[in-house]
């Protein structure tokens, strides 16, 4: 209906992700403030309504085609799902499916689109998009006046507890559209990552670690939050110098440039070696025992605790 | 085959952006203008395409809108080994949107003939959404983002996309196509000065003219700012428990903790 | 026969031993057949160098046009190498011992040959062609000439068989590193260099052997002849005469013994006539010609690629220059023992380099060789026959190419004036036309490409640096200065030696000199671009630093990079440059010893380190010592200094690239070898060197023990605040004279 905001699942693993509940959550929010409802598309699979309780409606689509994952099914599911729906608003992730939707959707639709969001505010009637541009140099405000839109949201912009809530919300099955049997791209497989050749530059979280750590045996010690945090360990070059740690680990002028949503590192002092292979990391924190250490002049959060004290703690509350 | 790469330019990021007087764009005038590295990626994996199924049979031609700079980008292409570069003149100036970038490369293709589109996944100003998804629904052909692979067989091009945590999926899509690269099998190669001075005097650009209008498709934008930032970073203190509770906080908000 | 100088040794009037006609024919016969091998090996060796790249473009001699730098580019001179080649200074230079060695066996040998000369003018010319002209037999040969001629060659002989002996010992000894042949590169499928051991030792025996048998002849001889009195002045003769005689072998024996042994010592010479230019002997003519056209400035200007394409990629790229250096190598390991890259574990030696190149150009003429040859089970690297195999990338492996920190301490010290340098930057350049590079190497470029610094900042940052001081630095571009500050990337970008430069601005603020900067339009120099081999990327950058230069009014340039200085003073000036370049080093020991920054001794052991890019390259030694010690320091010198500096690793974009491979980093040896010496400040005269060492002693474990001074620093340290003001109040006083 003209004032509902919907908000278009993901999954991974089978399971719905972290985004889906963040972007539920702002859904009622926003359906909320222009008398409308939040609902969902659970596209492929259907399962998971239970934990969807936030939401006023659900909209579920099955059909050949969409086993797996090809972008035009899901293209043509959702097309199905907006028809039934008529949303004022419809949100998802600034993820893969975001990128294969967002644009086919904003133009089959006839719906302007807003990408990279962070933030999504109501003004009277107007809904207010405020997005990342420029790698996160600038900040773009964008009012969303018309009787519909598309955003896309970056992962991690609004509290995935709002949209965390119980609860059995009105189902409606939408038929799957015509032409799911005649795709033009087909799945074939999922991959999942290898993870014994490891590739720094790609991982949105690494951890990091450098001299501080004093010594080989120590290094067990952040392997563990590694794996905690399902995150690659990366390094400074003296650890990769001291064979510690292969190569492709080593971060920095002679090794690789990083760009992580997330650089946690410990023990390293910030040498401009270092810092040209990871300044441009969305959000650095730096755990250095010297508060003059020139890793606190790129890093965005950094504690001067040390590090022997604070990994245990970290792993102890990521164990638990 | 026939490739067509669509590149464009994009403000280096490196250099500092200020917003202009409108407040609601860069200021174009001082900054300099790079291409965008998505599309450098997606020139190079059909430059890989080209190489892995014969030169003779793949053409590839890269073609961008007529923005500062864009020769520099569209020679380097042609020094790389691109067979063709076309220059599209009449789009309007400034911040162009993406709806209106992928119907002038719509409205070019109309009038050739190709296989396959590449672009770059996204670019860091395209508010209102990425071209290859915009571009694909134009024309209504397939498209496929966030690819780091693509491999033609036959009439279909095999496609690795990738769905984030580094799980690819493998897809296979009928030509013709629009794909979106994240990143090519290889980093993108490097082209000697020496050989886009070359293909600078040799001259092989050509320019043609599409007329398109309008920034259908973006919202409004009414202010463009850059976020405040603290030059040093903002010190968690507290003792070492405190402190790792703030991190995990730090790292769930962005979405990078299960549970 | 003109061409066995040992032949002297042999006869006086009866040349052909008292042999027949017929043996006289076969002795002609044969001596027409070995001229015609030994030309017909000359004539191989001067095609081949033909096959290069035309005279003019490859700089076959020298550029007839150059601006001339003192000591560093003056023109080479003829008469400088011929000096060179008779004094044998270049060998001496670091080995005295061998040097002296080798200067006995090359006059001595260079003396028979005369004697043979001399002799065969006499029997077989004027012997041969007067009796035509005057109807009698001519000759010289006798009287006070002969006595002379016997005396001054006998010594000549045994001063050749004293420096033979001594470099038979040694080799024999088996202490010297430089002559194992062991490869830094190790091909896969294996290598044995036995044969050029093999052909070491033949060379030598045949030497030896063909000196002692001449005088063993000559003995035989006057013992033959009774001792004649006049045949005192044969003296070593006559002593192997009389020791001829006290093993028994009296005048009747002797002119037994004669003929046979003058047969075997003349097949002997003749074979060694043959074999000259198939051998290593052919050094005894390749090296003194390439110490002849040799020219120092190459190295330090870069030839331009060939024309038409990028770099190396066959035999004709290589100029007649670099085809003869090919051949003149003696494999003596100078370059070998000295090459940071070859002490740090990479896959590079310079003499490996030239030794490859010589036998895969050889290989491709089809030059017959004499052992002194290179084994592999598979016909690949140097062996590869094939003219279509890439030099650079198979003949020459690419982490062999890149692993060359253009220090030139190669070619500084090779002895018969090879320049490696060049050639690998020409086989550089095609590795950066082909992208075979290292990912961080091409990020660099690309940087360099985009915003004009390896960093990859924003070019409109490049100043920023200044904003720290309570004084504005002029921009040169819109008010005249005298001195044009070329900071450069690291100076400027680099966050550690930012405040370096802010010291070294400071100091020439408070000393009142007027100095400006190109601000956001200067870009990186190029000097590390083009000896990357990015060519064409380093003329951009020329152009980009001319239009910018133009536009500022000053009287010299002052660079704080050696490796910008390099560029600036010897190649720019070939684009259009016509300023003078001076080091900041060179500015502040003027500026000390002048008296205009008032110093209080600093007191302290410190060390130097020479910048190749400063010392080797472009000589300038003197400056840095004297300031160091105008400023009260006592300078411990390292063992290698001066030009035979020891390189820090970062020169040639090697900056830019992994060095993950090494086994320890040239920075490493060097502050090992700083560290032992017992003192505790390394001072150096260059950011990447501060870079470079800054690291090297936290990861040698020598952090406390040595710390890293730029000479700026060691300058503002010892500068008198309180007499400053004063001297700023007088600033009306005219500038130092540079
Ligand atoms: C040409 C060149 C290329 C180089 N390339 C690279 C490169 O690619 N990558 C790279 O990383 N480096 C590179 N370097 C080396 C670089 O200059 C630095 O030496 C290196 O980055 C330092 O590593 P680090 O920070 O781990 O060690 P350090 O500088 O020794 O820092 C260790 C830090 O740990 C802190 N610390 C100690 N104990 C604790 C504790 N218990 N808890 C918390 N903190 C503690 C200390 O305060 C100190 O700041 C390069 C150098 C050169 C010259
Ligand atoms: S220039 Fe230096 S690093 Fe290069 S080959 Fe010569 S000695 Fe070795
Ligand atoms: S190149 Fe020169 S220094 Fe090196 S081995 Fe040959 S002759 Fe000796």
């Amino acid at each position: 209906m003209a004032n509902d905001v919907l908000v278009v699942a993901e999954r991974s693993g089978g399971q719905l992700t972290d985004i889906t509940y963040e972007l539920l959550g702002k859904a009622k929010e926003l359906a909320g403030a222009a008398g409308g409802r939040a609902a969902v598309a659970l596209i492929a699979d259907s399962s998971g309504v239970d934990s969807l309780g936030a939401a006023d409606v659900v909209y579920t689509v099955e059909g050949p085609g969409l086993e797996g994952y090809s972008p035009e099914a899901f293209e043509k599911a959702l097309g199905a799902v907006v028809d039934a729906a008529d949303p004022r608003l419809v949100l998802m992730g600034t993820s893969t499916l975001g990128l294969d939707l967002g644009g086919s959707l904003s133009v089959s639709w006839g719906a302007p689109l807003a990408s990279y969001v962070i933030g999504l505010d109501t003004e009277g009637s107007d809904i207010v998009a405020t997005s990342q541009l420029y790698g996160g140099k600038l900040l773009a405000e964008a009012v969303i006046d018309g009787p519909k839109a598309v955003c896309t949201v970056i992962g991690g912009s609004f509290p995935a507890d709002a949209g965390r809530a119980g609860g059995s919300p009105e189902v409606v099955q939408v038929d799957a559209p015509a032409g799911l049997s005649e795709l033009k791209a087909r799945f074939s497989a999922l991959r999942e990552p290898d993870r014994s050749g490891v590739d720094i530059t790609t991982a949105d979280l690494l951890v990091s670690v450098g001299r501080g750590i004093g010594s080989q045996d120590n290094l067990e010690l952040v392997e563990e939050l590694a794996g905690a945090l399902n995150a690659p360990l990366s390094a400074s070059r003296p650890i990769i110098d001291q064979g510690w740690l292969p190569k492709p680990h080593q971060v920095g002028k002679s090794g690789q440039k990083v760009k992580p949503k997330v650089y946690l590192c410990f023990g390293i002092s910030g040498a401009p070696e270092h810092l040209e292979g990871m300044r441009n990391a969305d959000t650095i924190i730096a755990c250095n025992t010297d508060e003059n250490a020139p890793i606190f002049d790129v890093a965005h959060y950094g504690t001067t605790t040390d590090l022997f004290d604070l990994v245990p703690e970290l792993v102890e509350r990521l164990g638990s | 085959m026939r490739i067509v790469v669509a590149m464009r330019q994009l403000a280096d990021l490196v250099e500092e952006l200020e917003v202009d007087d409108s407040g609601t764009d860069i200021d174009r005038e001082f900054v300099k203008f790079v291409a965008n590295e998505f599309d450098e990626s997606a020139l190079e994996e059909a430059l890989l395409i080209k190489e892995g199924v014969g030169a003779d049979q793949v053409e590839v031609v890269a073609v961008a809108l007529d923005e500062p700079d864009v020769d520099q980008t569209l020679y380097t292409a042609l020094a790389k080994g691109a067979d063709k570069a076309v220059k599209l003149a009449g789009v309007p100036e400034g911040w162009v949107s993406s709806h209106t970038r992928a119907s002038a490369i719509a409205k070019w293709l109309e009038s050739q003939q190709w296989d396959l589109v590449i672009t770059g996944v996204q670019a860091a100003d395209d508010l209102d959404g990425q071209v290859a998804g915009l571009l694909g629904r134009m024309l209504g052909v397939p498209h496929v983002a966030v690819v780091v692979s693509a491999v033609p067989e036959g009439n279909v091009v095999k496609v690795s996309q990738e769905l984030g945590g580094g799980t690819v999926a493998e897809e296979e899509v009928a030509m013709p196509a629009v794909l979106g690269v994240q990143a090519a099998r290889q980093s993108p190669r490097y082209a000697p000065i020496t050989r886009i001075r070359q293909a600078m005097q040799a001259g092989g650009l050509s320019e043609e003219t599409v007329e398109v209008s309008g920034d259908g498709g973006r919202p409004t934008v009414r202010r463009l700012y850059a976020p405040e930032k603290s030059g040093q970073a903002e010190m968690l203190t507290g003792s070492a428990a405190d402190v790792a509770d703030k991190i995990i906080e730090l790292i769930r908000a962005k979405g990078l903790v299960k549970s | 026969m003109t061409l066995d100088p040992t032949l002297a040794l042999v006869e006086t009037r009866k040349v052909f031993a008292g042999e027949g006609t017929v043996a006289q024919a076969v002795f002609y016969g044969l001596s027409v057949l070995t001229i015609a091998t030994f030309f017909t090996g000359i004539v191989l060796r001067v095609r081949k160098y033909g096959r290069g790249r035309p005279a003019r473009e490859g700089r076959w001699m020298r550029p007839s046009h150059r601006e001339d730098v003192p000591e560093v580019t003056t023109k080479p001179s003829f008469a400088k190498g011929f000096w060179t080649v008779a004094t044998n200074r270049t060998i001496s230079r670091d080995q005295p011992s061998v040097g002296m060695a080798h200067l006995l066996v090359f006059w001595g040998f260079l003396g028979l040959f005369a004697a043979t000369t001399i002799l065969s003018l006499d029997y077989d010319i004027l012997g041969n062609v007067s009796p035509l002209l005057v109807g009698h037999t001519v000759s010289f040969f006798h009287g006070p000439f002969y006595l002379a001629y016997n005396a001054v060659f006998n010594l000549a002989g045994v001063i050749a068989i004293l420096g033979t002996a001594h470099l038979m010992g040694r080799r024999a000894s088996h202490k010297e590193p430089r002559l194992d042949y062991t490869r830094a590169f190790k091909p896969e499928e294996g290598y044995s260099r036995k044969r050029f051991m093999q052909g070491d030792w033949l060379f030598l025996w045949l030497l030896m052997a063909l000196f002692v048998t001449g005088f063993l002849i000559q003995g035989l001889r006057i013992d033959e002849a009774h001792f004649p009195g006049f045949e005192r002045w044969t003296w070593m003769g006559y002593l192997t005469g009389l020791g001829w005689n006290a093993v028994g072998v009296g005048p009747h024996l002797a002119a037994h013994v004669h003929p046979w042994l003058w047969w075997f010592h003349i097949l002997m010479a003749l074979a060694f006539v043959a074999y000259v230019p198939f051998s290593k002997a052919n050094h005894m003519i390749a090296s003194p010609a390439n110490l002849v056209v040799n020219d120092p400035a190459n190295t330090r200007r870069l030839p331009s690629p060939p024309s038409g394409h990028p770099g190396y990629t066959s035999l004709a790229d290589f100029t007649p220059k670099e085809l003869l250096g090919l051949d003149a190598c003696t494999k003596c390991g100078r370059c070998h023992y000295v090459c940071p890259a070859r002490t740090a574990g990479a896959p590079l030696s310079p003499r490996d380099l030239i030794l490859d190149l010589r036998q895969w150009v050889n290989r491709q003429e089809h030059i017959p060789v004499v052992l002194d040859q290179e084994e592999r089970p598979a016909a690949t690297g140097p062996l590869a026959a094939n003219g279509s195999t890439a030099v650079a990338g198979d003949v020459i492996a690419p982490l062999t190419l890149w692993s060359c920190t253009t220090c030139m301490a190669c070619v500084e010290v090779c002895p018969v004036g090879i320049e490696h340098v060049p050639s690998i930057i020409q086989m550089r350049r095609k590795l950066v036309d082909e992208g075979t590079m290292d990912a961080t190497l091409q990020s660099a470029l690309q940087n360099i490409a985009q915003q004009g610094n390896s960093m990859g900042k924003s070019a409109r940052m490049r100043a920023r640096w200044t904003k720290g001081l309570d004084f504005t630095i002029p921009d040169a571009r819109k008010e005249p200065v005298e001195y044009l500050w070329f900071v450069g990337d690291f100076a400027s970008f680099d966050d550690r030696l930012q405040g370096l430069s802010r010291t070294l601005a400071g100091i020439l603020h408070h000393a009142g000199i007027s100095f400006g900067l190109l601000y956001e339009d200067e870009r990186n120099s190029g000097n590390d671009v083009r000896r990357v081999g990015e060519e064409g990327l380093f003329e951009m950058l020329v152009e980009h630093n001319l239009a910018a230069l133009a536009k500022a009014d000053f009287q010299t340039i002052i660079t704080t990079d050696p490796h910008t200085y390099n560029t600036l003073r010897n190649e720019y000036p070939s684009y259009g440059l016509d300023k003078p370049v001076r080091h900041y080093s060179e500015v502040l020991t003027d500026l000390v010893l002048s008296g205009r920054l008032p110093i209080k001794p600093l007191g302290g052991h410190v060390t130097y380190h020479d910048p190749c890019y400063l010392g080797r390259y472009n000589r300038v030694l003197d400056a840095p010592r004297a300031l160091i010690e105008g400023l009260g320091c006592e300078l411990v010198e390292m063992p290698r200094n001066r030009t035979g500096s020891f390189c820090c690793g970062a020169g040639g974009g090697r900056i830019w690239m992994d060095d993950s491979f090494l086994e320890e980093r040239p920075s490493e040896n060097r502050m090992k070898e700083a560290v032992a010496l017992g003192v505790d400040t390394f001072v150096v005269a260059c950011p990447k060197d501060f870079a470079m060492f800054s690291d090297a002693v936290k990861t040698t474990g020598n952090e406390g023990k040595m710390t890293v001074v730029d000479i700026v620093q060691l300058v503002d340290r010892a500068l008198d605040r309180d007499r400053l003001p004063s001297l700023q109040a007088a600033q009306a006083a005219p500038e130092p004279t540079a």
